[in-house]
């Protein structure tokens, strides 16, 4: 009986740090669980079949990705959330409007993109690093006006300079005045689906081949470190990988003996590929003499003065990099837009990215790779049901619609207020102790 | 074959900024494993001297200094702090080098870090170079174990206690290769008892190992217990140089603060007559970074000069701040027997407090307009004079505000061309008195005044003083002066307490001995005389 009691007891100790533990996970992850929340509910109500959703949701993953991942490295630098990616956006632009006035089509079509736009990213981010290091503290008002007013520099040179001082002769292209470039120019020409489809594979296929990839990763990292005694931390890690993708095996196996719609979903694999390359590179760039000068930056500008580092430097190279990223970003997902919205494509880019990732649990001075994917999932999880679930609930598509306009910028200004919030909580607290 | 006896040799330095003597003739050897302390108050020259030796730029701005040093025998001349480092003289700075989300071992290797090769850096250089984590693990093992640290190296920085954040500074400094000389800058400041202690016996350690230390510090047991050499400095001058088993607390006490103290002339207040308390403070918290007040009982009666003093940094600028709740503050303040509104400018001023800022071109001036508006500001906003009423809008009334302005300007005699004078054009002296204008124009009950004489030249100091002076003697106002300069404080006030640590050390009269006023400055006084009632 009083053995009982105590176990009782025991529990309840238990039971009570369990709780306080969720609760701190609930509140440090609050935006994130409101999201995933309206997410599900979202498409609950939608009454979207499950693969033509999946489908939806992974050409909107492969597409817009990377230039959710070209935010992470100014915010861990310390300069907050780069609205400034619209500027790579348009390096990205100016190139594919060059690449498709030459005409050239497919896979070079898309490297010549890429390697024309780096030069330009390089001046924008290099001029954007600049002005951001003339406004430091307040980098993320500055990098928003900045991509205002390049914004307005892109009209300039596209609608009036472009067939009027510079000339330029594509009766496709250029409007039927003579000058400014249309406000629609298809890529069917050059690079529209270049990199979709150099390989695609089936959805199952796909996911059993990564369940295979992810084995043999765990396993080539075991054999290494075979010599030495592994972390516990690190063996639960690859357990749980080689569970989950052997649960992933086992379904893929099972669908592919259906006539399950997933089978018609076809993943561009090219596109995975580059996208898990900017993974790679940047864990590898934060793993390097540059990225610990990055951290070190991000996390106190004086002491990391004072230590010898130059850390005017050091931000510009962190735009310089979010630049060049996002004209990449840019150029792989106009290859999938397939049209080229000339004086509109670029203009939203920096605000969703922005959203997916603090959707995605980031604030403005901490953002993962994880946090990143996450937020795109989630973010266009409600893009994609928003508009049915609005219609069915309310019998008004337009609410979705407004809503889908409401989470982006509303996300933004919740994000940064509960920010603010929270360093307010900090200090109140050190008051009191 | 004298000179490679010592590690470092200062000899003759003399600095002045702008004719302005602050360093004069200052010799200092140091010798390899040994502990010498710099003693003196604030102002003293320490700083400057730290400065000359670590090449800083404020330095070589105002015209560099004069002297030589010499490291090893060898005659340097050092430009800037990296080179020092190179050289290897090392700081273990008073606030904290370290980065919060970092841990132990990211942190003493900061910008030092150990790297390896890989297939990217081959191509795109060094920068990209991986870190060898290992290696910095092992590095940062070995200087911890130096300093007997149990610390595991990769903790995170962040909710270590303070007394081992110190330790991991010192980790960093002894780390690098090449040190030969550390220099202390006051390290115990922000410790409790028994880190400190700990620290002490750290700088043993080092010592034993053959760097030599500079110790920069005020607190004078410590001294005696570490050092093997002290050199005292005041205002500038080397006072003496003393083996540390050749002298003791109470003289090192009586060299520290000595000197003449110049009483402005005023009747000596009735010891006797029975006085109301006007403003009493009970358990004053202040959250002013740099200057912290740790709990404070205090009562300031009706008509007399309080002076607060103490070190830089104890937390004395803190209660004034406080007082009039410019910064974040808890306990009670209570006014004539009711209670202060805490963190309420507005409410201090109301009920007839005014402040003079120690911080008068940030706080206490509006540098781009007139003298006039500047001295009646504040009286607008709180009291609603020099306002003409229209019952559905306001106008400024010209004239009044001209003719106060006048008035003051002749009262406190603010030199200047005219009324409409841009405040950013006069001397630091006469601006000072601006805000002592705009401080009577409220008539207050209570005048709280920070620093009233920093940075402003010696003949409008006596006038400020004198002002002061004539304010309690002839309008019986009660005066709160907060200032570092002790002899300015035994001048004009009627008690002064000390404050050390955030606490109030003691209480004294401006006409007790040097020998305690040095003690409470050093936050030595309660120590010894807790001591002094244990033996007897």
């Amino acid at each position: 009986m009083q053995n009982q009691k105590n176990d009782k007891k025991e529990l309840d100790i238990d039971l009570l740090e369990i709780s306080e533990v969720v609760k701190k996970f609930l509140v440090a992850n609050m935006v994130t669980m409101v999201f995933a929340i309206l997410g599900i509910v979202g498409f609950m109500f939608s009454g979207l079949s499950l693969p033509f959703f999946v489908s939806e949701l992974l050409i909107r993953m492969t597409r817009n990705s990377f230039l959710v991942l070209a935010l992470i490295i100014p915010v861990l630098a310390g300069m907050g959330l780069n609205f400034a990616i619209v500027l790579g956006a348009m390096a990205g632009q100016v190139a594919v409007i060059a690449v498709t006035h030459w005409e050239i089509p497919g896979v070079w079509g898309l490297l010549l993109c890429m390697a024309l736009s780096v030069p330009l990213a390089l001046v924008f981010g290099y001029l954007t690093g600049k002005l951001l290091n003339k406004t430091k503290g307040k980098e993320m008002i500055a990098s928003l006006i900045l991509a205002f007013f390049a914004n307005g520099i892109y009209q300039l040179f596209f609608l009036v300079l472009l067939g009027g001082v510079i000339p330029m002769q594509n009766e496709v292209m250029i409007l039927s005045g003579g000058v400014g470039l249309r406000v629609s120019i298809n890529l069917a020409t050059s690079i529209k689906d270049a990199a979709d489809h150099i390989w695609r594979l089936s959805l199952p296929w796909s996911a059993l081949s990564f369940s295979a990839l992810t084995v043999m990763y765990v396993g080539i990292r075991r054999y290494l470190n075979r010599a030495k005694k592994m972390e516990e931390r690190t063996i639960r890690k690859h357990l749980v990988y080689v569970a989950l993708v052997s649960i992933l095996a086992l379904w893929s196996l099972y669908i592919m003996n259906t006539d399950s719609m997933f089978n018609n979903i076809r993943i561009p694999i090219v596109t995975v590929i580059a996208i898990i390359v900017v993974c790679i590179f940047t864990t590898f760039i934060l793993k390097t003499k540059l990225g610990q000068d990055l951290k070190t930056v991000g996390q106190d500008r004086h002491i990391a003065t004072a230590s010898g580092i130059d850390a005017n430097r050091i931000r510009i190279i962190a735009i310089i990099i979010s630049t060049i990223l996002a004209a990449w970003g840019q150029i792989f997902f106009l290859q999938k837009m397939g049209i080229l919205l000339t004086y509109g494509a670029h203009a939203q880019v920096g605000l969703f990215a922005v959203a997916a990732l603090l959707i995605g649990g980031a604030s403005v001075s901490k953002a993962t790779i994880g946090q990143a994917i996450l937020g795109v999932v989630l973010f266009h999880t409600i893009f994609i049901v928003s508009p049915l679930a609005g219609k069915n609930i309310f019998g008004d598509a337009q609410l979705g619609e407004f809503f889908r306009a409401f989470v982006a910028y509303g996300v933004v200004g919740l994000s940064l207020a509960m920010h603010a919030w929270g360093k307010q909580i900090q200090a109140g607290n050190s008051l009191k102790s | 074959m004298e000179n490679l006896e010592y590690v470092l040799q200062m000899k003759n330095i003399s600095k002045d900024y702008y004719g302005n003597c602050v360093l004069k003739d200052i010799n200092l050897s140091v010798k390899a494993g040994e502990i010498h302390a710099i003693l003196g108050e604030n102002g003293a020259g320490k700083s400057t001297l730290m400065n000359i030796l670590f090449g800083m730029t404020v330095i070589h701005s105002t015209g560099g200094f004069d002297g030589e040093i010499m490291l090893e025998g060898k005659n340097i001349n050092i430009k800037s702090p990296q080179e020092a480092l190179e050289l290897g003289i090392g700081m273990v700075h008073q606030e904290f080098m370290l980065i919060p989300g970092y841990s132990v071992t990211e942190n003493v290797k900061l910008n030092r870090e150990i790297t390896k090769r890989n297939f990217v850096s081959r191509i795109f250089g060094e920068k990209l170079e991986t870190l060898d984590l290992k290696e910095m693990a092992k590095d940062t093992r070995k200087a911890l174990d130096t300093l007997d640290m149990d610390i595991d190296e990769w903790t995170r920085v962040e909710g270590i206690p303070v007394g081992y954040m110190q330790f991991i500074e010192i980790a960093r400094e002894i780390d690098k290769k090449n040190i030969k000389l550390l220099v202390f800058d006051e390290p115990t400041a922000v410790l409790t008892e028994s880190e400190a202690a700990n620290l002490l016996t750290a700088m043993q350690k080092i010592k034993e190992s053959g760097i030599a230390i500079l110790f920069i510090t005020h607190r004078l047991d410590e001294v005696m217990e570490v050092a093997d050499n002290i050199t005292m400095l005041r205002d500038g001058e080397l006072v003496a140089q003393k083996k540390s088993d050749e002298t003791n607390v109470i003289e090192l006490a009586e060299l520290m603060v000595g000197r003449k103290v110049e009483k402005i002339v005023r009747e000596k207040r009735d010891e006797k007559a029975n006085r109301k308390t006007i403003l009493e403070v009970k358990d004053l918290r202040v959250m002013m970074s740099g200057e912290e007040v740790k709990g404070i009982d205090l009562k300031i009666e009706e008509g007399e000069i309080l002076g607060i003093g103490g070190l830089a940094g104890q937390g004395k600028i803190g209660i004034a701040n406080g007082i009039m709740g410019i910064y974040p503050v808890s306990g009670d303040i209570i006014l004539k027997g009711e209670k202060l509104k805490l963190n309420s400018p507005k409410d201090s001023l109301e009920r007839k407090i005014a402040f003079v800022s120690e911080d008068r071109r940030g706080v206490g001036l509006l540098l781009d307009t007139s003298i006039e508006i500047n001295i009646v500001v504040t009286a607008m906003q709180i009291k609603k004079t020099f306002i003409r009423n229209f019952v559905l809008f306001t106008q400024i009334n010209q004239k009044r505000i001209k003719e106060h302005t006048l008035k003051m300007i002749k009262m406190l005699d603010i030199r200047c061309r005219n009324e409409k004078q841009l405040i950013k054009k006069l001397s630091g002296g006469n601006q000072q008195k601006i805000c002592i204008a705009r401080a009577l124009t409220l008539a207050p009950d209570v005048l709280l005044v920070s620093e009233p004489t920093r940075g402003i030249d010696v003949g409008a100091k006596k006038i400020v003083l004198e002002t002061l002076v004539r304010l309690n003697r002839d309008l019986g106002m009660t005066i709160v002066m907060t200032s570092s300069e002790l002899a300015e404080l035994r001048s004009v006030c009627d008690r002064i307490v000390i404050i050390s640590g955030g606490k109030i050390e003691g209480e004294l009269k401006p006409d007790s001995n040097d020998t305690d006023f040095g003690l409470m400055m050093a936050g030595e006084y309660k120590k010894i005389h807790s001591r002094g009632d244990e033996q007897s």
